[in-house]
């Protein structure tokens, strides 16, 4: 038996090499596939009212620039101008909405919402990642807002 | 006692009426996200004063409820929807 043991040792020792590089490499494979995966997400901004036409489009095309210059494709934007608030913020009654729809990297929203954070212009902002039927939701959104701007 | 059986007797006269049956509407119509963006569609879910409307009277699925919930809170913090009014509807 002891004999049979020592005969297959080698084996056995080789077989269970094998199986952990598999294993390894399969975990590398994973972790590169996540890092290079994209997430979806849509962000939304409000700008106060104080600013003039050629400001907000300045500050809608800061955070655009921004979003592209850290890799961030984007994939859909809307102006719903100037609409009431439900409730006061910062005493304004008003504000300029702003919708944004880009895949980007995780890392991405950080840097964005400290710039949000940063620009005084910007008094409310939510980011949210768009999960499978999200995602369906908006490219429907999208394609709807694409063919209205065709017949017009 | 099979006799005091027979003879009960209400206080009330029973409610006989059926009640419709409540159902999920996101279920119903494959609906599969509520988009936090659309306050007037967000509104069929909350009352006069801005409060989210239970599941026992809205007859939405815990599911969806949940998701009804997510969207309203965001669509309040956009100053889409308010948090507390009177008179909303």
């Amino acid at each position: 038996m002891r004999k049979l043991k020592k005969l297959l040792n080698p084996f056995v020792h080789q077989i269970i090499i094998y199986n952990f590089a598999n294993t390894f490499e399969k975990n590398v494979k994973f972790k590169t596939l996540i890092n290079s995966m994209l997430n979806h997400y849509e962000t939304v901004f409000i700008l106060t009212p104080v600013l003039s036409d050629t400001q907000i489009k300045e500050t809608v095309e800061k955070f655009k620039s921004l979003l592209l210059e850290n890799g961030a494709v984007i994939t859909n934007e809307e102006n719903w101008g100037l609409r009431k608030l439900a409730y006061p913020i910062q005493k304004k009654t008003t504000g300029f909405y702003c919708l944004l729809q880009f895949d980007a990297e995780p890392n991405v929203i950080t840097t964005l919402e400290t710039n949000y954070r940063r620009d005084e212009r910007v008094i409310r902002y939510l980011t949210v990642r768009l999960d499978k039927y999200a995602y369906e939701y908006a490219e429907k959104r999208k394609n709807v807002k694409l063919k209205e701007g065709k017949e017009n | 006692m099979a006799n005091n059986n027979e003879e009960i007797r209400y206080l009330n006269p029973p409610t006989v009426d059926l009640k419709k049956k409540k159902y999920c509407r996101f279920k119903k119509s494959g609906i599969k996200y509520i988009d936090y963006k659309d306050p007037e569609f967000l509104k069929k879910f909350v009352n006069e004063q801005g409060k989210i409307l239970p599941r026992r009277l809205t007859g939405t699925s815990l599911k969806y409820q949940r998701r009804v919930a997510q969207a309203i809170k965001r669509a309040r913090h956009l100053a889409l929807l308010p948090f507390v009014t009177d008179l909303l509807k």
